[in-house]
């Protein structure tokens, strides 16, 4: 440090700071820092820069900033022993006797260096006068040189004003020989089929023509133009109009062939930017739509009307995809080897509905600045074809109606879905999407009909199977070809055709299909269409076809056969209990239901299965029962009981009765339960209850026979009634064998009761009865819930019968069972 | 409603036969025949005082048998006919007359004191109808819209029109029809169609329903398994004339259209009786519910909202149409 050396600052002492002045002010202010940072207790240590160990604020430091020399004295002589003092003292003065000498050295120098100086200035002084004047000569001839050089600018100003006329005048005279060669030109380009270039050069030239349209040079020039451009307009009219193929030059569209490039390369200036917009890139496979939008953007740029030219181009445009669809409408036709929906909707997909996009995309291109009025034309052109192409899909998908594989039908379905997105976002006034969507949706819908329909037919076959299962010949002795093994058959087919009709119409919610997400796939189709309309429709149908068989007229021929009453009973149970729910549970799994709407509840299906179930039981029983009914009336109707002989035998009828319900009893047996007996029928056995009947008839109508006022044979069997629950014949019929069977025996016994009150017997005629209905007892109390009811019945019959008889005499109990046990 | 309460009326006997006293349009009036093999049988006349609930009864002596089927004479409120069998020791067969009741029993001569129910009179003979050459009698129906002389009887298989002539006294057979066929044909039960003045008959046997005319007795129309099993009962409908009620052992009631036979216009299942459409009171169940079987209906010849129901075990008893379901009829 230069200045350091030079002269110390003021205040500057021995002990001062090697920092020079400058270093002063941060020093104040590290001091006046120092003291905030005692105030606030913090450790001076903390600050950069300094060597630890050394307190910038030490009084006693020689070097330090803070240096007090009566502190550093008083610490001196308070601290140091003498000895040290003394040493100290001689090491300070010759400290300071090293800094004076150092000084004086300083000063020394520095004085020299002032001297020099001095002699350099005041050499400085006299070079500078010299040059003083050089510059002033310079300034001199710089006035001169400025004279001379006005003087030949201004000889050659003239010149100079002639030559930027003439080069005006060569600009535009060649402005001019373009206009004069533009008649020749454009000939030669509409010759040469450079239609662009042609249209280029008469866009360039119009606005010219026009401005000077009063000269008459360039009237002639403008009159030719406007011909040739006619010509030119026509041509590519005629062009647009035959479409592609028929006026194709070897050159092609749309760039310039380099051959037919002029000579004189167009003025820049009379260049139009619109007229070197590129077309977009046209998409493979549209025949001749290109050069199409090449024909109209020239007749365009020709100024030609674009009202006209819209019309025109969708014109032509309508005649290509007439053809696409008259195609399509061929592959409809009755010809034999129509190709499949797939194929049918491929073709749709690239011909009609690339063909439209290609329209759509080169019209909103083309005839953009139409506005809102263009956009409406366009929109309805595409809605009428649309249209039309979609009536053609429909025809073709109605013809896949029947056609059981979905998954074909599915995949076509997606294609043309997918294919009209694209002309949909591009046009979406014209609604294609959704009418797509639409289409899609019928046919959905038209598929889960098809396969209810299918379900039920199903369902239907089965029964058919089953009828001709029951009515084909058996085996002697054998009941039946296995009821409960038919019965499995039938609910393992519909089961299977119930899962076959779900994964059917499971491919129109798969993710990869295009149509999926839409609303109604996402909600009503699973939840309206597949669980209510497919599932639960068929459920409901099921039981509807099945009670029909209770309601129809069963004595006109085709009646149904009870066994198939008995097993349709059994199914709608089972369906009941278990199958309903989990068809459903499938149903919801496969197709997770987001929609609210309301859905029939399992509990509702399954009321309505068991209801169903419960009346074709009541029917098997009323069918049943009307049977024996039937053979009991015929018994008694047709026999001559007043003369009839003394009983010997039981009457074959009775033992028919006994075989048939027997049969009946095995027949229930094999898809229902046993079901519950009172208590007292399981220990009796058929002695004992022989005793006890017998021993019950005896009480029972004994007093018939001793005369009696006719009001106490009234009371009498009032009393008795009184006593005797009444018998409900047609009471509700449970699930189980022993109910069915109590209700047929109910039916049958009520009948013979009935048929014996019709008419009158002989003695012999009441001893038969008595006969037959003990026959009756012994076999048939140990199919119903409660044997009581079986005496019940029976004794009334006797009673009836005993009524009926102008003289009846019972027979022994005896000989009643000993008949009875003969057989 | 206390008034809709049915009445009821217990006879000693047994009992299957009831019909309203067809001429009678003013008092509530029905004839019931009892069953009895071993006493003698009786005719109850019961009136049924609708305003005070009451019922009123003459006894009339039948000793002749016991009775199968009773019906009035429309013309003559005095007259009526009967079936009964005639008891016989080796066979049964079953006759029927036409009878006159006493005079004081007539209505209109009410002069007849309340004892009069304890004392039985007789029934004066008017006429057999003659049926040793056609077998037992099944009913005797009159001609409804007639002057009480014309008669069809129901034998077995043949179907006879009578003429009453002389007040009823003399009997003559008109003319007559058979069933020819296989088996044992036996008519069950017959009714003269009230409408197409008086011409048509329907009779059922089996699970038949045939059709005749009475002018030439040739069947009209055939109703082959009506039912399945046999038909019990007909009826025609008093106000549309071709409609035709038939029930039947299959527990079903069908309606039929007489021009139309080939299915019925409607079936009923759950009951049995032959009345008209409504549903019957629930105090007297029908057919198979009661606690003895109900054999008869019928409703009254003067209050077309009352109807009576006899059941074997000799209970008559007599409704109303409960008052809400008639005014739901009538409105």
């Amino acid at each position: 440090m230069a200045a350091a050396a030079a002269g110390p600052g003021p205040g500057s002492g021995p002990g001062d700071s090697p920092e020079g002045p400058e270093a002063e002010a941060p020093e104040r202010r590290r001091k006046a820092h120092g003291m905030l940072k005692i105030y606030y207790g913090l450790s001076e240590g903390e600050t950069a820069g300094r060597p630890p160990g050394s307190d910038p604020l030490d009084p006693t430091d020689l070097n330090g900033a803070h240096f007090d020399p009566e502190v550093y004295l008083d610490k001196l002589r308070r601290e140091c022993p003498l000895a040290q003092l003394m040493d100290s003292e001689t090491d300070m003065v010759r400290q300071i006797r090293a800094l004076d000498s150092d000084m004086q050295t300083l000063v020394y120098e520095n004085y020299n260096k002032f001297i020099s100086a001095t002699d350099t200035i005041r050499k400085m002084k006299n070079d500078f006068r010299k040059m003083e004047d050089e510059m002033d000569r310079l300034a001199t001839n710089m006035a001169v040189i400025t004279d001379f050089s006005a003087r030949i600018s201004a000889t050659l100003q003239d010149r100079h004003e002639r030559i930027t006329k003439l080069a005006g005048v060569h600009a535009l005279l060649r402005k001019l020989q373009f206009l004069f060669e533009l008649p020749s030109r454009l000939t030669k380009c509409v010759e040469l089929g450079a239609y662009g270039q042609a249209v280029r050069y008469q866009g360039r030239a119009r606005a010219v023509l026009q401005q000077y349209q009063h000269l008459p040079s360039f009237r002639a020039i403008q009159d030719d133009c406007q011909v040739i451009t006619a010509r030119l307009a026509q041509q590519l009219r005629q062009r647009f109009r035959c479409g592609p193929g028929t006026l194709t030059h070897p050159a092609g569209v749309p760039g310039l062939p380099v051959a037919v490039r002029l000579p004189h390369p167009p003025h820049p200036e009379f260049c139009q930017p619109a007229l070197h917009r590129h077309l977009p890139p046209r998409r493979e496979g549209g025949s001749g739509a290109p050069e199409q939008a090449e024909c109209v953007e020239l007749l365009l740029a020709l100024g030609e009307p674009a009202e006209e030219l819209c019309d025109e181009f969708l014109a032509h445009a309508r005649g290509r995809l007439e053809a696409e669809l008259r195609s399509l409408e061929a592959e409809l036709g009755p010809s034999p080897p129509a190709p499949d929906v797939l194929e049918f909707t491929d073709h749709g997909g690239s011909g009609f509905v690339g063909g439209l996009c290609q329209v759509a995309s080169a019209y909103q291109e083309l005839f953009a600045a139409q506005g809102p009025a263009g956009a409406e034309k366009l929109a309805a052109f595409a809605r009428e074809l649309g249209g039309r192409y979609f009536a053609l899909v429909e025809r073709r998908l109605a013809q896949e109606q029947g056609s059981g594989d979905n998954s074909l039908l599915v995949r076509a379905l997606d294609r043309f879905h997918r294919r009209l997105r694209a002309p949909g976002a591009l046009l979406a006034a014209a609604g294609l999407a959704e009418a797509a969507t639409e289409i899609v949706e019928r046919v959905a819908r038209e598929r889960l009909g098809h396969h209810l329909q299918g379900l039920r037919a199903a369902f239907l076959g089965c029964l058919t199977d089953v009828r001709q299962a029951l009515a084909a010949p058996r085996l002697a002795g054998k009941e039946g070809p296995g009821l409960a093994e038919l019965l499995a058959n039938v609910a393992s087919s519909i089961l299977s055709h119930i899962k076959a009709s779900l994964a059917a119409v499971h491919l129109f919610t798969a993710k990869e299909v295009s149509f999926s997400n839409k609303p109604y796939f996402r909600g009503e189709f699973c939840s309206q269409g597949v669980r209510e309309g497919l599932i639960v429709g068929f459920i409901r149908s099921m039981c509807q076809t099945a009670q029909s068989f209770c309601d129809s007229p069963g004595e006109k021929g085709g009646a149904t056969p009870p066994a198939l009453l008995l097993l349709l009973s059994r199914l709608c149970l089972d369906y009941e209990t278990a199958t309903i729910s989990y068809v459903l549970t499938l149903t919801d799994e496969q197709f997770l239901v987001q929609d609210q709407s309301p859905v029939t509840p399992v509990s509702t299906l399954c009321a309505e299965a068991r209801e169903t179930a419960r009346r074709l039981l009541t029917h098997y029983v009323k069918v049943q029962g009307l049977v024996i009914s039937q053979m009991l009336r015929k018994s008694v109707e047709t026999r001559d009981w007043l003369s009839t002989l003394e009983p010997r035998n039981v009457r074959a009828v009775m033992k028919r009765v006994v075989e048939d319900t027997t049969a009946i009893d095995v027949q229930v047996g094999l898809l229902y339960e046993e079901g519950v007996r009172k208590a007292q029928s399981s220990d009796s056995s058929k002695r004992t209850f022989s005793v006890y009947s017998s021993s019950r008839q005896q009480g029972r109508y004994a007093p018939s026979y001793t005369p009696s006022a006719p009001m106490d044979t009234n009371l009498l069997s009032n009393i008795q009634k009184l006593f005797s629950e009444r018998i409900d014949v047609f009471s509700p019929v449970e699930f189980n064998k022993v109910s069915v069977l109590t209700g047929i025996i109910k039916i049958s016994l009520k009948t013979l009761l009935e048929c014996v009150r019709l008419r009158t017997f002989g003695r012999f005629g009441l001893q038969q009865v008595q006969v037959d209905c003990h026959f009756l007892q012994l076999y048939l109390w140990r199919f119903v819930a409660d044997e009581e009811l079986v005496h019940l019945l029976l004794d009334e019959v006797v009673a009836s019968a005993a009524l009926r008889c102008p003289d009846p005499v019972p027979m022994e109990p005896s000989v009643v069972e000993v008949i009875c046990e003969r057989g | 409603m206390e008034d809709d309460a049915p009445v009821i009326y217990g006879l000693e006997f047994q009992a299957r036969a009831l019909t309203p006293q067809t001429a009678e349009t003013d008092a509530i009036r029905f004839l019931v025949g009892t069953q009895s093999l071993k006493y003698d049988n009786q005719i109850h006349i019961i009136d049924f005082d609708d305003e005070n609930n009451i019922i009123n009864k003459n006894v009339l002596l039948h000793q002749v048998g016991e009775i199968w089927h009773i019906s009035t004479s429309p013309a003559d409120r005095g007259v009526l006919a009967t079936c009964y069998n005639k008891p016989s020791d080796s066979k049964v067969l079953t006759c029927a007359a036409v009878w006159r009741m006493p005079k004081e029993l007539e209505p209109g001569s009410h002069e007849s004191p309340d004892d009069s129910s304890s004392t039985a009179h007789t029934l004066e003979l008017l006429c057999h109808l003659d049926n040793t050459a056609h077998g037992s009698m099944a009913c005797v129906t009159w001609e409804p819209t007639g002057d009480g002389k014309k008669v069809i009887s129901l034998a077995d298989n043949h179907i006879l029109l009578w003429d009453l002539q002389e007040s009823s006294s003399q009997a003559v057979l008109a003319s007559s029809a058979s069933l020819e066929g296989k088996g044992q044909l036996k008519f069950t039960s017959g009714r003269w169609s009230p409408h197409h003045t008086g011409t048509q008959v329907a009779t059922a046997n089996d699970t038949t329903i045939r059709g005749w005319d009475t002018r030439s007795m040739s069947q009209i129309y055939c109703i082959e398994n009506a039912h399945g099993q046999l038909v019990r009962d007909l009826d025609f409908n008093p106000n549309r004339q071709y409609y035709l009620a038939s029930c039947g052992d299959d527990c079903k009631v069908k309606f039929w259209d007489t021009r139309n036979v080939t299915e019925p216009v409607k079936t009923l299942e759950e009951h049995s009786h032959w009345s008209q459409e409504p549903p019957q009171d629930s105090v007297i169940a029908t057919y198979e519910e009661h606690e003895d079987s109900v054999y008869a209906v019928d409703w009254s010849s003067a209050d077309p909202w009352l109807f009576a129901s006899l059941s074997y075990d000799g209970r008559l008893v007599i409704n109303r149409v409960p008052r809400a379901l008639k005014y739901h009829i009538l409105l």
